[in-house]
């Protein structure tokens, strides 16, 4: 696949280009075992995988169920180690145990279910959780737990119970608890597949709003298309290989081969690629319905 | 439903006692327990509920709340009460059948409903001034010095508040599976106790396996954000005595001394009438 290979010297023109995450031939074996320990199998969830995430980047990772996507991220916060390759986070190499802890505080990790992932039975006490485990002064981990929670706008709920929040105030209380310990990069991992649209919808505006306002580098794993259009870039991940990779638009003209790749295109796109087959003049890998309302008068006052 | 629970049995409200530090209230709630077993004679217990009920007034805690803990022990406390009331020997004042009511029995039996009454009042008012994250913060930091023999203090904290957190998820998950198997007709209700016991195994089985997932995934969440025990570990609510805190622990030594001088120097000054 050409695609596979394209160049995107176009695409480092947010400030900052150092890498912040590399991975080079990453490979990684579950050992399945049956019940006396014997060893059944063996399933590569990652297959040589190689990425350079730059400072201040938005990167979404794509793919359906078991295609290795949530093993990756787990790489980059050293929770899991390469079974080979190497995966350097801020220029640390994460099989170095003396590092383990800067790199989680480096890039830190939102995960899937918030019910899981909040250990404070008050929102604040939460967010100070890492703080807290980091040594922060009592000052500062209260200025910390402040400013994130704004910047998640979740400020006004600081004295509630975790438990009496919605799925997505959940969520940004979480990613509030990963930036009180002023990450360089934050990974989630499919943070909204447990929500609703409107907890979706919250949740990606309070990441883009990290992104954009804090230049906190993002990497996005999900299998929602909607969510990805924003990114910087995407890698389409299956069967623990990188399919396809480039900037949304460039992954979602090529809606054949995600077709291909049991993954949907959004709406929109896919209207605009079944007009381009009919012979209508519509560009490549529309993405937002503005852009389709564009193209399509454009197209009109072609073909009239 | 189940979700609006509130854990233990705080009561919120704005009052002296509610601020004290966690500490004060758990040292004073095991010496004014100490005390109640110490003292002798009804002057000490006059002392002791004179002290009760001014940390009542104090505590802003509506009276009912505080009863409501004795109904857990009316059972207890009426067979007590009846035990020592008959089986207590010395001058008899009653002659029922075989049994007698003593002067003794009589003595007895009252001062153990006062002590049991007021042990239990007494440590309502801890709980119900204290949140559960309070009490367990005061306890670690009570406990720190167990840390030299080796037990593990944090940890024990750190379980018990997490086990607080997950008390009201593991509820919410138990009612939607017991939903979902009485769905599927399970039958929680009827039949006999062995019956009744078989048929949880289809309730507590996949609600084991979520609990054990959940812990899984916490302990993953808790590493990613850098916890790795109890010590280099800064607070985010450290505990601070405050001034009140120290005027509390003298008022609490005051009451000790006024309670052990009362129930020896009162009789004395009465001319020795002992009751």
């Amino acid at each position: 696949m050409s695609s596979t290979q394209q160049n995107f010297a176009g695409c480092g023109d947010r400030e900052g280009k150092m890498g912040i995450v590399k991975v080079r031939d990453l490979i990684y074996e579950y050992i399945r075992r049956d019940e006396e320990g014997n060893v059944e199998g063996i399933t590569t969830a990652v297959d040589d995988v190689s990425l350079d995430i730059r400072q201040g980047e938005f990167v979404a990772v794509l793919g359906h169920n078991g295609s290795g996507k949530s093993t990756l991220a787990k790489h980059l916060n050293a929770i899991l180690y390469p079974t080979e390759g190497t995966v350097w986070v801020d220029g640390k190499d994460t099989k170095d145990d003396a590092a383990v802890w800067d790199i989680r505080q480096t890039a830190g990790m939102v995960f899937q279910n918030p019910d899981n992932q909040i250990i404070g039975q008050v929102v604040e006490e939460d967010v100070g959780f890492g703080p807290e485990n980091m040594g922060v002064p009592t000052k500062e981990i209260w200025e910390r737990v402040e400013e994130s929670l704004k910047a998640v706008g979740m400020y006004q709920y600081r004295k509630y119970s975790p438990n009496k929040l919605s799925g997505g105030q959940k969520q940004r209380v979480s990613i509030a608890g990963v930036i009180a310990m002023h990450p360089k990069c934050i990974v989630l991992d499919e943070p909204t597949a447990m929500l609703d649209p409107q907890g979706r919808r919250e949740v990606i505006r309070a990441v883009r709003a990290l992104n954009d306002v804090e230049r906190i580098t993002v990497i996005l794993i999900t299998h929602y298309m909607e969510e990805v259009i924003y990114a910087d870039r995407v890698y389409v991940m299956d069967k623990g290989r990188i399919a396809l990779q480039g900037t949304p638009r460039e992954v979602f003209s090529e809606v054949e081969k995600l077709k291909e790749l049991r993954l949907d295109v959004p709406q929109v796109t896919l209207l605009a690629h079944e007009l381009r087959r009919e012979g209508f003049p519509m560009p490549k890998g529309v993405l937002t319905d503005q852009e389709f309302l564009e193209a399509l008068e454009h197209c009109v006052s072609a073909v009239m | 439903m189940l979700r609006d629970i509130t854990l233990g049995q705080y009561y919120q409200a704005e009052s002296v006692i509610h601020r004290l530090d966690p500490r004060v209230k758990l040292g004073t709630t095991v010496l004014f327990i100490i005390s109640l077993f110490a003292f002798d004679g009804f002057w000490g217990y006059g002392v002791a509920a004179l002290f009760l009920g001014i940390v009542i007034k104090l505590s802003k805690v509506p009276f009912k709340f505080m009863v409501k803990g004795m109904k857990s022990i009316v059972f207890l406390l009426s067979v007590t009460v009846i035990f020592n009331l008959f089986l207590t020997p010395g001058e008899p004042l009653v002659q029922i059948w075989k049994l007698s009511i003593t002067r003794e029995g009589v003595r007895l039996a009252v001062l153990l409903s006062i002590r049991l009454g007021f042990l239990i009042i007494g440590s309502s008012v801890m709980t119900l001034t204290t949140t559960p994250n309070q009490l367990t913060d005061g306890l670690e930091r009570m406990l720190r010095p167990l840390n030299k023999m080796r037990v593990p203090v944090h940890e024990i904290a750190m379980m018990m508040s997490i086990a607080l957190r997950f008390i009201p998820i593991l509820m919410e998950e138990t009612d939607k599976i017991m939903k979902a198997q009485l769905a599927r007709c399970a039958d929680f209700e009827s039949g006999n106790l062995v019956r009744r016991a078989k048929s949880l195994v289809p309730l507590l089985v996949p609600l084991f396996i979520s609990a054990f997932r959940r812990a899984n995934d916490l302990a993953m969440a808790m590493e990613a954000r850098c916890y790795r025990g109890g010590d280099h570990r800064t607070r985010m609510k450290p505990l601070h005595y405050e001034k009140r805190d120290y005027i509390a622990y003298l008022i609490v030594i005051g009451y000790l001394v006024a309670g052990v001088a009362a129930g020896k120097l009162i009789p004395v000054l009465l001319g020795g009438v002992v009751l």
